[in-house]
Parts: structure tokens; sequence; C-alpha cells
């Protein structure tokens, strides 16, 4: 074995500790090779043996009758939906390298989570994006370097996605200033497949060829998995050669490849070589099929003929597979590859030594029992800072806001206003199956084969879990479910994107542990299972870590085609109802946030008891055909969510009005229509039902107000305690569309 | 009616359109692999959508050098319908079965959305279920789908009566606001002089199903349909 000097300086610059370092020693009985250190080094990051988090991980409820596979078992979690059909999802992050390249950053995003599906034996069906960016409007340095991050990777997803052919249906985009040099970029694939189909990522069989295949390997993205597991700095510029350069085009035909090879009964094993390339991919499969894998770095195809051992095990090139073959087997997996046009490889084989063994011709330069590398990772249990509740808000020292113009702030606020800019940029509507494309509560998807409707949403509301993370989290897979439900969908699953700061920081840690708990708490009220995800630690920037931001995307499904609801009013004439309490919690909402610029108070508290009757009560509606539309009240508050009803789902419909009355409220103006309680649907049903509906919902005690009328004249007006406050709704309109278009204009 | 759906690598339409033509009775559909040479027994080529060989060099650029594209002309020769949507329309512009070319949007970015066209000339194998004058609406998807032609191509294209789609608004009239990607003349689609080759940047194939907004396409299918049909008469 090649020997190398092991110094203090260089195991720190692989990001080791001396503690973790004293690890290795024990593991291996002897100095690594400067190779072996390069492997722990990126296997025992954050961003792949989640090293920091794992211990809170554990207290997600990952169980029910449904799930298939399991979170953390392979990877993509998968969930039955019946009549032999199941469902394989997660959500993954890109934040780093979106930070520093954002066009290749969020491609390649697209590109990882795409093949974390497939190689499940999964055909790629839909993506959802939950993005965050810093604050885009004005002509700041920041603002300017913000709006070129969104637009970069709004055209990396659009390249990515449209060209591979699977559409971006939904997803969710959100502007704080906290988010200011750190942008996130999470994407979400779902993938459709029959029971039979899934495969599995182990090295099984003694003997069986090991083989790669896919886009040579080149010095992209080397060590990324090290990069995304540190803070941004003005120095991380420099390190824009971790980034990866995508080529869709490369994975399309991996893809089809990869499905036909599946389909052909002659793989034992699949992995795709993501973060931490060909390293992870080898010891992953050895360590789950408790098996050895022997590969030779000669026979890797290359990019470049010069590239060292070191570089070719820790490069991040993407489109790549390492695909383990029933021996005999070789043949007809041959012509597949050939086929699809693929580089491929056989580089290895499996063994039964339990070691991960790199060879370079006859020099042997890794020799690492695999289990140790993949499982024995070092785990911490971090200091959690204690926390304190925010102080409420005290009313009495608010000022009360010019309600009329109010409203027009909110909603040509970015986070609220259209995000149409962005998702006329993907092709949503490839693969004929989108049934509601972008814009409604969430996107509905049809699963043709078998003749099943999908629905999915990602939310996330970070002011709130930066005032209370633990509320914060329970509030995100509250509107996640709410939004299912007003679709008509029942959630059957959940991935999260854990994104926060340094877990070294005592404050950012706690509210890493708070958010877990918070989703965790959702998921048990509403029984459904996390199915896996994806943890982002070090999201800091020169200015400040960001507001914690546990993004959950819950899927849904429809029993009945005629059960799908969107959230526009639909004809003039049908009556609107809330569904929920009027609310009174100003705590952490836009309207603070619009008209006084603070983040402040405490926010909407969540009763997971009360979000389970309302959302059963409006599927329960929406089953009887008494649901012409359903909107989730969220940001903004009542006059947001009916607002939005009133405008047109396509350019061409006509714009609606409502005529509403909240009646004697007993509440301020502002708090009346801008409070964010939590638990609230806007509904709209035929006039002629109008009463049969009231009379179900008061039988049922749950709390509901009868609010008026949808108008064919395009106005809103909204009456409280005797005030009455109108708008047209072509400025309402016109105000939200055009507001992230003309900031984007902008410099 | 026997359809061939051509599939490039990078193509990724090719199932849509084979969904799409399975609604129509008395259509079988077949994917036709691009290393094939021949596309013996089949009436109709579709070119769908997608980015064969990843749209590098230009559109369209790599894929009218695929074996399969021999076929395509000599298809064309015996006066076959061949149809090219999007990536197809751009194919056939590079490989010369339509003049003109297909350039960035006015604005470089991709629009998906669904758009108007006005049908200008029904006298045609594509076009004969619709009227003159008729607004379809169906949804493009595409970064380059800005047509673009010397003056004499224009000017000949009209004499010929070879432009078969223009973007405009839901009145009809031709915008500037209801284009959506700087097409010259608004030209949504062209055929060729002999009215048996097809290019059109919409997507017929993704507007054949109420469930999924609409069903203008199936007026473009059912006029090759009933073209066939006819023409065996």
């Amino acid at each position: 074995m090649p020997s190398s000097t092991i110094t203090p300086d260089l195991i720190a610059e692989h990001g080791l500790t001396p503690d973790e370092y004293q690890k290795i020693l024990s593991i291996l009985g002897r100095e690594p090779s400067l190779e072996e250190l390069g492997v722990f080094s990126v296997m025992w990051s954050e961003h792949c043996s989640y090293k920091n988090s794992r211990p809170e991980l554990r207290k997600f409820p990952t169980t029910g009758e449904k799930v298939l596979v399991k979170a953390g078992e392979e990877n993509a979690g998968v969930i039955d939906v019946g009549d032999g059909w199941a469902v394989c999802f997660k959500i993954e992050s890109h934040n780093h390298p979106s930070a520093i390249e954002p066009f290749q950053g969020a491609a390649t995003g697209v590109g990882g989570i795409i093949r974390d599906i497939f190689t499940m034996g999964a055909r790629p069906a839909f993506l959802l994006d939950s993005l965050r960016f810093g604050t885009i409007e004005g002509d700041s340095v920041q603002a300017r370097t913000n709006r070129r991050l969104l637009a970069g990777v709004t055209a990396g997803i659009s390249h990515y996605g449209n060209c591979i052919g699977v559409p971006t249906i939904g997803g969710e985009i959100y502007f704080d200033a906290s988010y200011n040099g750190n942008p996130l970029v999470n994407v979400f694939c779902l993938g459709t497949l029959r029971h039979e189909q899934i495969a599995r990522g182990a090295a099984k069989g003694v003997g069986n060829p090991v083989f790669y295949v896919g886009a040579e390997t080149g010095r992209d993205g080397l060590a990324g998995a090290a990069f995304a597991s540190r803070e941004l700095t003005e120095e991380s510029k420099a390190d824009r050669p971790a980034v990866q350069v995508g080529d869709p085009f490369r994975e399309k035909l991996l893809l089809e490849a990869c499905l036909e090879l599946l389909a052909s009964g002659c793989v034992a094993g699949i992995q795709d070589m993501g973060a931490a390339g060909l390293t992870c991919s080898t010891c992953e499969t050895a360590s789950r099929g408790g098996t050895g894998v022997e590969i030779d770095l000669d026979l890797v195809p290359k990019r470049a003929a010069d590239l060292t051992p070191y570089e070719i095990l820790l490069s991040e090139s993407q489109e790549r597979m390492l695909v383990i073959v029933n021996e005999g087997q070789e043949a007809p997996v041959k012509k597949i590859f050939e086929k699809w046009e693929l580089p491929y490889a056989l580089i290895g084989r499996v063994t039964d030594d339990g070691m991960m063994r790199v060879r370079k011709g006859k020099d042997v330069v890794v020799e690492i029992p695999a289990r140790a590398l993949a499982d024995d990772a070092p785990l911490y249990s971090r200091e959690a800072a204690p926390w304190t509740a925010p102080a409420p808000l005290d009313l009495t020292s608010l000022p009360c806001a010019d309600v009329q113009s109010t409203l027009l702030l909110l909603l040509a606020h970015p986070s609220i206003a259209s995000k149409h800019w962005v998702w006329r940029q993907y092709d949503y509507m490839v693969q004929n199956s989108t049934v509601v494309p972008p814009g409604s509560d969430a996107a509905v998807f049809y699963l043709r084969e078998a003749d099943k409707f999908l629905a999915a949403t990602s939310d996330c509301n970070a002011i709130y879990c930066s005032l209370d993370p633990k509320e914060g989290a329970k509030a995100a897979v509250a509107e996640a479910a709410r939004n299912l439900a007003c679709s008509g969908a029942t959630s059957i699953g959940l991935t999260d994107n854990l994104n926060f700061g340094n877990p070294h920081k005592p404050e950012s840690f706690y509210q890493l542990r708070a958010a877990v708990e918070g989703i965790s708490e959702g998921c048990l009220a509403f029984d459904i299972p996390v199915t896996g995800g994806n943890v982002s630690l070090y999201n800091e920037s020169q200015h400040s870590s960001i507001d914690p931001t546990p993004t959950v995307a819950v899927v849904g499904l429809i029993d009945d085609r005629a059960h799908i609801t969107t959230s526009y009013f639909k004809e003039a004439g049908d009556v609107i109802f809330l569904l929920g309490n009027l609310g009174d919690e100003l705590g952490g909402s836009h309207y603070l946030l619009v008209s006084q610029g603070r983040k402040e108070g405490l926010p909407p508290r969540i009763d997971f008891e009360h979000e389970k009757k309302i959302n059963n009560q409006l599927l329960t509606l929406i089953r009887a055909d008494l649901v012409r539309s359903a909107h989730d009240c969220s940001e903004g508050g009542l006059a947001v969510t009916i607002s939005e009803s009133c405008f047109k789902k396509s350019k061409d419909a006509p714009l609606l009005g409502a005529s509403i009355s909240l009646g004697k409220t007993g509440l301020r103006p502002d708090v009346a229509l801008f409070n964010e309680s939590s638990g609230r649907i806007i509904f709209s049903t035929p006039a002629a039902k109008a009463d049969h509906v009231e009379k179900i919902l008061s039988d049922s005690g749950n709390p509901f107000h009868r609010l008026g009328v949808v108008t064919e004249a395009p106005e809103l007006s909204i009456e409280a305690d005797g005030v009455k406050y109108e708008w047209n709704t072509r400025t309402l309109h016109h105000t939200w569309s055009t507001a992230l278009p003309h900031m984007m204009q902008v410099g | 009616m026997r359809v061939a759906v051509l599939q490039f690598p990078g193509s990724n339409c090719d199932n849509d359109c084979l969904v799409a033509l399975r609604s129509f009775p008395d259509v079988t559909a077949e994917l036709v692999w691009h290393q094939e040479t021949s596309a013996e027994g089949f009436d109709v080529i579709i070119l769908p959508g997608g980015f064969s060989y990843g749209d590098y060099l230009r559109c369209g650029a790599i894929a009218r050098f695929s074996p399969i594209m021999k076929a395509v002309q000599q298809a064309a020769d015996q006066g076959k319908l061949i149809l090219g949507i999007c990536n197809g329309f751009q194919i056939l512009c590079e490989a010369g079965f339509l003049p003109g070319t297909l350039i960035r949007n006015r604005k470089l970015l991709f629009r998906c959305e669904s758009v108007i066209l006005r049908v200008e000339e029904n006298a045609t194998p594509f076009t004969n279920k619709c009227t003159p004058g008729q607004l379809l609406r169906l949804p493009i998807a595409h970064g380059e789908g800005c047509y673009t032609a010397d003056e004499k191509t224009l000017k000949e294209l009209e004499e010929h009566h070879q432009i078969l789609f223009r973007y405009c608004d839901d009145q009809g009239e031709l915008t500037t606001a209801a284009n959506p990607n700087g097409s010259m003349e608004n030209i949504a689609g062209i055929c060729n002089r002999q009215r048996n080759i097809i290019g059109l940047m919409p997507h017929p194939e993704r507007a054949c199903e109420a469930l999924l907004g609409g069903i203008d396409g199936r007026f473009i299918f059912q006029s090759m349909l009933d073209w066939k049909v006819k023409s065996e008469e």
C-alpha cells in the first residue's frame, strides 16, 4: 500500500476532528492512505453520515401498514397506493452548490433526486421545488444578487427537468433576508412503480460482476459532500469546482437504460453515484448487502487520463450508476447499455470479506471494512440551547395599518404574489398527466396506468419556525395536510428537508431538535409516516444563520376524479364558507412583516385535533359533491385567501368577485382580515346546496361561518363590524400577478 | 390508421403521443427506435417533442442524421403524412423538410403555457376538421420556438398557403402580446408545399383529454384520420 504522510493539517483540511482520526486509526489498525483519508472524510461528512442529526431523526414515526420500504433503508421510501402500485418519493437539498453556482447547482439537484428515484426501480413522475431566497426588491447589491440567484436557480431547474421530461408541477418559494447569500433549493421527486419492481441498493451475490455505467468520471464536484457540510464564506467561491455540472440528456438515457435493465431481471443491486460518488456507492452497496466490493480504478471510464486515485474516488461527476449484475447475465446487460449509447465498464466484483477494496491495477489504494465506513460514522448529540418563547404581541403598541392598502402590499409581497413567472419556465405538462398545474393548493397528477390521482404539496413557513421552531414545524405539517384536503386528497406519506444553520451552535441544534419533534407530532396526529428525507446543516453565510426551514412535502391520494378540487371560485352565486374560526393570531404574520417590517410574536398555535376535524369535514363535503372550490387560509390571512380564490385559473377565464361579511367579530380590522390562525379553509358551494351544507356543518359541531357569495362583478367587498372594505379584483389580480415579473426586470 | 412515433435518444413526448393517439378508435400507434431504417407499413410518422440528443449543437441538428431519417424521406416521397411536434418541428426544419428555422424565444426564457392558435388553412390533411379562422387552445413548452425565415421564404409560405397556424389572442387578433416566442408573422405551424408534412411548436397531444384541460388537439389528429379514410375511398 502506498504510504503518505498524514499530517494534522491534512486531517483538518479533510474536515475530520482529531477524535474522528483516532477512530479511523482504530478501525484500520494502521495509518490511512491519502485516498482512505479522503474516503472517510466524505463518508463521515454530515451530508453522507448525518452524524449530527441521526439521533434526532430516529424520533420520526416511519412505520405504517402502507410502508413498503422504510425511511433510511434505501435511497428513498416506498408507499403502497393499492392495486399492486406504489409511489416512491423523497426531497433533497442542493443549497450550497446553488449559492455558488445557481444554474448548475439547481440543475444537478434535480438530477440527483431523479436518480434516487429511478434507482429504486420507479419511473420518475413529477417534481416539486421548495425554494428560499433573500429579498429581491430594490436596487441594493444584495437584492441584485438574490435576483440573479432566483433567475439562475429557476433556469437550472427548467433546463434539467424539462430536458429529462419529468414535469415540475408544484412547490413553493419564500423570500426573506435570512436567506441572503444562502438560498435553499430543495427538490422533491416522486416515482411510480409496481410492488414487484422495487429495486435494492445492495451488493448481493459473492462473485457477481460490478458494472459502472454512465458519464465518464471527471474532476467536477470533487468532495462536494464535504463542501456541503461547511458554512459558506467569502472564500466559498474558490469551491466552485466542488459544484457539479449536469447533463440531463445523459441522465435521460441512463434513466431509460436503468428501467429497462431492472425490468430484464439481470440486476442484483443498483446504486446511483451521488454525493461522494464512487466511494459512497461501493461502500453502501457492500454494507447493505453484508458483503464486500472490490473495484479497479484503472477500469473506470475517465474524462482525463491523468486523474489520480484520490480524484476518481471523490469525484461527484453526475449521471453515473453502479450496477451489480447476476453472474452469467452480463451479455443482455451490455446490450442495454449499448442500445442507450452509455459508457460502461466492468470494474469489479462482489466479495465475501466485507471490505471495500479499491485497486489501481495491482496496487491496493483503499481497504476499509465497508460496514464500519457506512454505519460506524461518529454520532454526536450536540448541545441544544434552552429556548425561551418570544413575547406575545402587544396589540396596544401596534398601530392598525390601513386595511385597504395593506391587502395590496400583501399581494405584492413576493412570497405571496403569483409565481407564474417562475413556473411557466418549467414544463409542468410533459407526460400528459398533470391534472392540477402549479398555482392551486396542491398539484394533482394522474397515474394513468393505475387510474389513480396523486396530490402533492410542499410547505414551510420559516418565520413561524424562527419564532417557535416546534410550533412552526407543526404548522408546516398542518398546512401540507390541509392543502391536500383542499385538493380532495388524503395524506399518505411525508418526506422532510431539514434546513438549518451550524449544528455546533446550540440555538441551531435546538431548532433542529424541536422541528423534528414538531414534524413527528404532526405525523402521529395525521397518521402519516415519514418516508425519508434530507438534512442540510451549515446554512450560514457571512450574515447569520438562515431561519430554520424544516420543509415538508406530503403526498396524498384522491379516490375519485370527481373529487379533485381547486382553490378558484367557479361560478357567481356560489356561497362562500369559512370552515374553522375567524382566528386572531397576528404573531409571525406576513401582515406584521409587510406593514411594520417585523418578525415578532408567537406564531399561530397548532391544535391537531381541530386540524384533523376540519380536514375530514371538508373531505366529507367534497365526496358528497358539495364543494366547488377550497383554499387553505395561510400567509396574509382571510383577505389574501379570498382574493386568491377570486383569481382566475387561466388567463382567459373571467375574474370573479366576492361579497363577504364577517359580522360582529369584536376584533380590530387588521386582526380580523390578516390574522394567520391555523386550521381554516375557505370553500365555495353551489347556491342551491348552501343551506344543506350549513345544516351539515351546524350538526357537526365544527366551527364555521357562512361568509357570503361569489359575484360576477369583479369586486371584493369585506364587511367587518359594520365597516365595509372594497377592492376591484382586477386591481388585486394585477398587483398579485405582476409583482414578481416587475421585480425581476429591474437590474 | 397505423402511426409510427419516432423515438430519438432524448425524445420525451413519445409516450404522450402514444397515449393521445390510442384514445382514437381505429388507430394503432407504435414507437420506432431511431436506429431503424424503415418505417414500412405505417401511414403516418410523428416526430415527437423532447430534447433529441440533448439539443446539443442546435435543436434537431443531430437527430437529422439518425438512420430513421432515411425512412422519413422515403415516406415523404410517397406522400405519407409526417407530423413534427415541437422538437419534431425543429428536426424537420433542420433536415430541410420544412423551410425556415426555430431560434430562441424572444425573451430567452423557456415558456410553458396554454396559447391560442388561429387556423389559417383548412384544406390540408392536418386541419380539415377545422373551419378557417377557428381558434384552438393548445399548450406550448419550448425555449426555442421563435419561427424565423428570410423574406423570400415568408412570401412563398404565404403564396402557397403553407402557414397553418398563427398565435393570436382570444379574439383571433395576431397581437404581439399573444405571440409567446417572437415568431415572425406569429407563425406557430407550417406545412410543405405538397401539404403532407407539417411542423408546429404547440403540442396537440397534450390537448386530447378534458381531464387535462382541453381537447382541441383532437381536431388535428381527427383531421389526419379522416384524410386517410377519404384518401382510401
